[in-house]
């Protein structure tokens, strides 16, 4: 099998590989002990000023 | 006032109670004033030539001011103007509040990029109006003007991505990802679409590296990602810092935003060949470019919903802040262009679509809907804020602004939709011995009334700016106007 063959062969994984990748940043987004943290960062544009309008 | 201060010790939680956070306000406002300035520029430029296409005698029998010379002055004014001084500006301010942190490289940095950049408006300008143009939409500007952008942007990234590296906040909040994303793409896009060869040691003219149908498609891939990461992942950063910001609430979802922010930077980079349908484009780059199109439904809608629902809870703001109004609207009019994109890239409905009204029409409710609605929105709040002013000069004025730029926009819109499904049924009709059965020159005056009906609503749009410059100016001198105040709905007086 040479290279070109690897690279048509693998080609054929992207959607896979992209499904996988999707599912890596859901888990982050959704992942329990990261709620803390990411309602947290929520409210940094709230927490900037002494005054607001 | 060189800078704004604070002291966060009570903001955080008495973490830093002994350090000061300075902001670079100075070069912000700049920005700011050059904003609204190009803004009107660019909406008037827009106005005459839509009076151009209705009225050609106004082209006024000069080279200098045909329409096809005039129209990259008013794309690039809007665009690259306004919105980008919309950007740099907004982009400055929130970066700041949002790392805790002063302007990387200090004002000085920020005031060379502010200065340069409007340099670059004026040559680009000029250079359009005599003759000089790449030919491809969006990116007209010579090389030399090319790379003169490079050096501006390049500071600008450095600027910005300094700032946000040297925070004071552990996380980088949502909206820094948008501009960083904006920023980088765009520096990558302008460097791929502009690599030329002039054809002489002191002209303007040169060539681009490729040519035929790649050179197409290098240029709607730069193209179509103007239209995703300069005015919708820039404009989405403004969302995410003002809309909360103004709500006086937290976005509705910041996982929502994550997975938005992730999926919309890697989708919208390949949909630009939907711009290429039936062309010599291969068939299935066309295709790959249709799928990611629709599949940007998902992403543009989930941003949408976050925005608007931001709001929830305090939907009666709506009616007491026009300034909000114009904010959440823009998020509205964003969800309906993101869902006509998609629909447009469809092949079958390319077919009609295609050269035709309609694709002007859905770039305006994106422009003036999305973009410019977001910028004002972002505008009105910054002015008083910037200029320390108590509040803006009058409320009623801003709701006026509101009214009479939709009304604008639904005179444009609605037009460019008849008009461009008109005149893409006009071409694609056969008499019974299959014939076409119209010459191109009807499908021209069947236009004709929608062109006149769209230059009104450019006049309407030209108008509420016109009213925000006044408002805006009588806020920066310390005037407020005597009115009837926008007052609360009586339940959520008595809840707060």
């Amino acid at each position: 099998m040479d290279l070109d063959q690897i690279t048509i062969m693998l080609r054929s994984f992207w959607t896979i590989w992209l499904m996988l990748l999707f599912a890596a940043i859901l888990a982050y987004a959704m992942w329990p002990n990261n709620r803390r943290k990411f309602d947290e960062a929520a409210s940094i544009p709230l927490k900037d000023e002494g005054r607001e309008f | 006032m060189a800078s704004a201060t604070l002291t966060p010790g009570a903001a955080v939680g008495g973490h830093q109670a002994s350090t000061e956070v300075r902001y670079n306000e100075d070069a912000v406002r700049l920005f700011v004033i050059a904003a609204v300035f190009w803004g009107v520029v660019g909406f008037l430029a827009g106005t005459f030539i839509a009076a151009q296409l209705a009225f050609p005698v106004l082209n006024l029998g000069f080279e200098w001011t045909s329409f096809g010379r005039l129209r990259p002055v008013h794309t690039s004014a809007v665009i690259f103007a306004f919105g980008g001084n919309v950007l740099f500006a907004t982009s400055l301010y929130s970066v700041q509040r949002t790392s805790r942190q002063y302007l990387f490289g200090g004002e000085g940095v920020a005031k060379f990029i502010f200065w340069n950049f409007q340099v670059f408006i004026v040559l680009a300008a000029l250079s359009y109006v005599l003759g000089y143009s790449q030919g491809k939409e969006y990116a007209e500007p010579e090389w030399i003007l090319d790379l003169y952008l490079t050096v501006i942007w390049v500071l600008y990234a450095v600027v910005f991505i300094g700032t946000v590296m040297t925070r004071r906040e552990s996380h980088i909040y949502v909206a820094n990802w948008f501009f960083i994303a904006f920023i980088l793409t765009v520096a990558i896009l302008h460097l791929g679409n502009n690599i030329n060869l002039p054809v002489s040691w002191f002209g303007l003219k040169s060539y681009t590296w490729v040519s035929g149908v790649q050179s197409a498609m290098v240029q709607w891939w730069y193209g179509h990602n103007a239209v995703g990461f300069f005015l919708t992942a820039g404009f989405l950063g403004i969302m995410y810092y003002f809309v909360p910001k103004r709500a006086g609430r937290p976005v509705y979802s910041y996982r929502l935003s994550i997975v938005h922010f992730w999926t919309l930077i890697f989708l919208y980079i390949w949909a630009g060949p939907h711009h290429l349908h039936y062309t010599a484009l291969p068939d299935w780059a066309q295709t790959l470019g249709m799928t990611f199109s629709v599949m940007l439904w998902m992403p543009s809608w989930g941003g949408m919903i976050n925005g608007i629902m931001t709001l929830s809870g305090a939907w009666d703001k709506l009616r007491t802040d026009p300034v909000l109004r114009f904010l959440v609207s823009s998020v509205a009019f964003y969800g309906m262009s993101t869902f006509e994109g998609p629909l447009m890239s469809v092949k079958p409905v390319n077919a009609l679509s295609h050269y035709t009204d309609w694709t002007v029409g859905h770039v305006h409710s994106g422009a003036l809907g999305w973009v410019a609605f977001v910028s004002f929105g972002a505008i009105y709040y910054l002015v008083p804020v910037l200029w320390k002013r108590q509040q803006l000069y009058s409320m009623r004025l801003v709701s006026a602004h509101f009214w009479v730029a939709t009304i604008g926009i639904v005179l444009y819109i609605t037009a460019m939709w008849v008009s461009g499904i008109m005149q893409g049924l006009m071409w694609r009709a056969y008499d019974s011995l299959g014939f076409l059965q119209y010459s191109f020159v009807e499908t021209v005056a069947a236009m004709h009334p929608f062109y006149v009906i769209r230059a009104l609503g450019g006049v309407c749009f030209v108008a509420g700016a016109l009213i925000m410059v006044y408002n805006l100016w009588r806020t920066a001198k310390g005037d407020i106007r005597i009115e009837k105040p926008y007052t609360a709905p009586a339940r959520v007086a008595a809840g707060a």
